[in-house]
């Protein structure tokens, strides 16, 4: 499946847990700069998916491309390194750590390369990434407070604040609207419309309206397969989505 | 004496570690499997039974055998009230958290051992046997009651297996092994449970204690080497598991003596303990299972 | 911002360094020695830190690296005749190679089964030491005072037996190991240890490779040990494998846990003050461990951050 700009490709990606076939044969392949959305419903694979994706877990078979490299063997922090960073579903933030060392963690990563970096790189470099980052995602008068002191919603900000800091070129977002009211959930859907414009988005939600406005194109998957695929209006009419998952 | 009777004297000596051994780590793996904690001061307990059986020997009137009686039903029970003091007063006030665990029982174990210093001093006493026979192979003679000492424990070692197996506390104990929040959401009183299971590890060493120290002499820093060994034990054995522990203290306790006898008591802990090191390393569940590879 | 290397910490651990310096001038002849070895065992402590304090891996082994020091500086000197330079550098690099050996076998595991495998492997050393007594002296260990006169550096002649000279050479290790914990700390090498110690999933899948981290870590914190170590051969001239045991490993965890596990400051305060309580009990019983089993319950139970820990959280949260 050779798409115009195809920034990932998974090539008959398979998960077995004993004899749990969690994902089966699943060619994804997503084009540079879009937001692509994956739903099904529970236990459709779409976190296996991503756990294979990201490098969480290791495919049973099959293989993922990016950016035209094999990187079925690349550990998860090498994976990162790349481009492809991805935020969990409960939120995984430094509790004990300020905002500010939250998102510095992520910032300099990009700035240590060499091993002098790792001792006396300049704090003014990596401040300047945080700033920037926590101004994107709206937090940027929460610097100096810890992270678990933050309403839930801001620990979701926050988050995706420190995956900005690493300069990602694909951002995984599994279940990001979960637990959000409805005013932080527009306010995250355009923060994610922002973003988009330079790092292509993939994420995993089971809200179906917002999936349906703020994709570009939308996966579906059950029982470890791919069902569907294809624009939101498509989607909204395929029969099989409507019996599997819409309920009709 | 030529290679094979020494070989075999070797043997017995191993059999009889090895029955003792199991207990002691028996009741370490209960510990283990149960409360998913590890016990640093289990080696103590041991200590203690011995010390107790002493001052029994002392106290109690009416002879070697009345003595070492009093001791078998008394020792048990007042370390297993203070292991009940030590889970209420400690453990369960840092939620059997693991790493703190290990620290509290290591504090735990320079209390009870120095205080046994305190109290009954730095020599080595010994006791008598309350039964003294020698049985007479044609190479050279063995203490009888060496041989009682492994019967007792072989005893003792079935009559936990059918308490663990047939019991209400033996189920609960099982259960909460198995999945401890499963259990409490069938009304198992965990918390009591693991005050029961920690108090039954104790007295198990305890039990070693007694009916080891007319053999060995009782002295506050002989619960060390048991610890040692029971570790390597139920490592290798598996936690928790009754059989693995018993074929591993075996395994253990015999290739110990033989090993012992031959080479040297030190390149044979050298070898155990790098044995248990390997296991760890290269298991892929970690000590409980619960860690991904 | 917390922890970063800014003046005001700077001049904090100079301070208290200054002050160290000046104590020697002050303090009557018993105490003077003490001070001396409360540093070389604050080195130790210090190193222990790094990796129980900021990595969050606690280890019951690392006596054996402080004996690898202490063997490494000894036996040649015993044997070889070698000066007290060379001696002092092959301790620390024996501990360094052994820090690293350990730690691409051990560093799979984590948690529980960590803390059992340094256990085990420190126990091993401890009885390899015991078993090649011939040449290791075993328990007994070996005097050096007859073989390591002084050390010379350029024309100048430092007796090792001038109480001023044990005192200054230990301070200056102490020195360079406080030093670089705080400036390790304050990095952004630091920074990572500290997530490692957090959250590790999360920093891994912030781009870390932190098993890297982790051996990086475990090879500082052994090698300080090992500096600790062969100082103390040095210093007060005695090797003995009573200082591979595992009670010379429980020590730096008492240690550490008593003066703030995760700052930089704690590790000196609580050795200097276990140091203290262990002098005055054996004055008092044979059984003077007791303090020892005493002191680490009541650690766990009421003060699990320790002195400077409390003190951080209270009033002064900038301190590193």
């Amino acid at each position: 499946m050779a798409a115009v700009d195809s920034l990932l490709e998974t090539t008959a990606l398979c998960k077995r847990f004993g004899g749990l076939h969690a994902v089966k044969d699943v060619d994804l392949s997503l084009t540079r700069g879009e937001i692509r959305a994956i739903i099904g419903p529970n236990g459709a694979g779409k976190t296996t998916l991503m756990n294979m994706i990201s490098g969480r877990m290791s495919p049973t078979s099959g293989q993922v491309r990016f950016k035209g490299q094999d990187i079925t063997g690349l550990k998860a922090w090498g994976r990162v390194f790349r481009g492809i960073v991805y935020t969990f579903q409960v939120t995984s933030i430094f509790k004990n750590l300020t905002c500010y060392e939250n998102v510095a963690l992520a910032a300099q990563r990009r700035l240590m390369g060499g091993v002098t970096n790792r001792l006396v790189l300049s704090e003014r470099q990596i401040a300047d990434r945080v700033q920037a980052a926590l101004l994107q995602v709206g937090l940027s008068a929460a610097g100096d407070q810890r992270a678990d002191t933050l309403p839930y919603g801001h620990q979701r900000l926050l988050e995706v604040a420190m995956a900005l800091a690493l300069d990602p070129e694909l951002l995984i977002l599994d279940e990001p609207l979960q637990g959000l009211a409805q005013e932080e959930i527009s306010a995250f859907c355009d923060l994610l419309r922002t973003i988009s414009q330079e790092v292509t988005v993939l994420l995993i939600e089971h809200n179906v309206s917002v999936v349906l406005e703020l994709a570009e194109m939308i996966t579906v998957m059950d029982s470890g397969e791919i069902i569907a695929e294809g624009s939101p209006a498509e989607i909204e009419r395929h029969r099989e989505v409507q019996k599997a998952y819409l309920g009709k | 004496m030529s290679f094979g009777p020494h070989l075999f004297l070797a043997l017995l000596e191993g059999t009889v570690t090895a029955f003792v051994l199991a207990l002691i780590a028996l009741g370490l793996s209960l510990v283990f499997g149960v409360m998913r904690i590890v016990n640093i001061a289990h080696g103590e307990f041991f200590m203690l039974g011995a010390v107790l059986a002493w001052s029994c020997s002392m106290l109690v009137g009416g002879g070697a055998f009345m003595g070492f009686a009093v001791a078998l039903v008394v020792g048990p029970l007042i370390v297993g009230a203070m292991a009940v003091a030590a889970d209420g007063l400690i453990l369960r006030r840092i939620n059997y958290q693991p790493e703190s665990t290990i620290v509290a029982t290591i504090g735990l174990l320079y209390i009870i051992q120095q205080l046994v210093l305190t109290l009954f001093g730095a020599d080595a006493r010994p006791v008598v046997p309350p039964i003294y026979f020698r049985v007479s192979f044609p190479w050279f003679g063995y203490s009888g009651y060496k041989l009682i000492v492994a019967g007792v424990s072989g005893l003792l070692l079935l009559g936990t297996w059918l308490a663990m197996s047939k019991t209400k506390l033996g189920l609960y104990m099982r259960a909460t092994q198995q999945d401890q929040e499963m259990a409490q959401a069938f009304g198992v009183p965990v918390r009591r449970v693991y005050a029961k299971a920690f108090a039954l590890g104790a007295m198990l060493a305890a039990v070693a204690g007694v009916l080891v120290v007319p053999i060995q002499q009782a002295h506050y820093l002989m619960g060390l080497d048991p610890l040692l060994l029971s570790f390597i034990v139920v490592i290798i054995g598996g936690l928790g598991s009754l059989k693995g522990t018993v074929v591993a203290a075996f395994v253990v306790g015999i290739s110990d003596g033989v090993v012992s006898v031959f080479f040297s008591p030190t390149l044979a802990k050298i070898v155990a303990t790098l044995l248990v090191a390997a296991v760890l390393v290269l298991r892929p569940g970690g000590l409980f299972g619960e860690e991904g590879s | 911002m917390s922890g970063r290397l800014t003046g005001k910490v700077l001049a904090l651990h100079l301070g208290i360094l200054g002050l160290l310096f000046i104590a020697q001038f002050v303090l009557p002849a018993y105490h003077h020695t003490n001070v001396a070895r409360i540093m070389v065992l604050a080195t130790y402590a210090v190193g222990y830190n790094i990796l129980l304090g900021y990595t969050g891996l606690m280890s019951l082994g690392h006596a054996m690296f402080f004996a690898a020091g202490m063997y490494g500086a000894g036996l040649p000197i015993y044997y070889l005749q070698f000066g007290a330079v060379p001696a002092f550098c092959v301790g620390v690099l024996l501990s360094l190679v052994l820090a690293a050996l350990f730690g691409l076998i051990a560093l799979r595991t984590s948690g529980v089964s960590f803390l059992i495998v340094t256990m085990m492997f420190a126990q091993a050393c401890y009885l390899a030491l015991l078993y090649f007594n011939k040449i290791t002296m075993g328990d007994q260990g070996f005097i050096l005072s007859k073989s390591l006169e002084s050390v010379s550096l350029g024309s100048f002649e430092f007796a090792f037996s001038d109480p001023a000279v044990k005192y200054n050479i230990a301070l200056l290790l102490f020195a360079g190991s406080f030093l670089l914990s705080a400036l390790l700390v304050g990095s952004p090498t630091g920074r990572v240890l500290i997530a490692v110690r957090e959250n590790e999933e999360r920093t891994g899948l912030l781009g870390y490779n932190t098993y890297k981290y982790k051996l990086l870590s475990l090879v500082i914190s052994g090698g300080i040990s090992g500096v600790a170590g062969a100082a103390y051969a040095l210093l007060f001239s005695y090797v003995g494998a009573s200082f591979a045991s595992i009670l010379y490993s429980i020590y730096p965890i008492l240690w550490t846990l008593l003066g703030g596990t995760g700052t930089t400051t704690g590790p000196m305060i609580g050795t200097g003050i276990m140091f203290y309580l262990v002098d005055i009990a054996s004055g008092l019983t044979s059984s003077y461990l007791f303090v020892v089993g005493a002191v680490l319950v009541m650690l766990i139970l009421w003060f699990p951050k320790g002195i400077m820990g409390a003190v951080r959280t209270r009033w002064l949260p900038w301190l590193p």
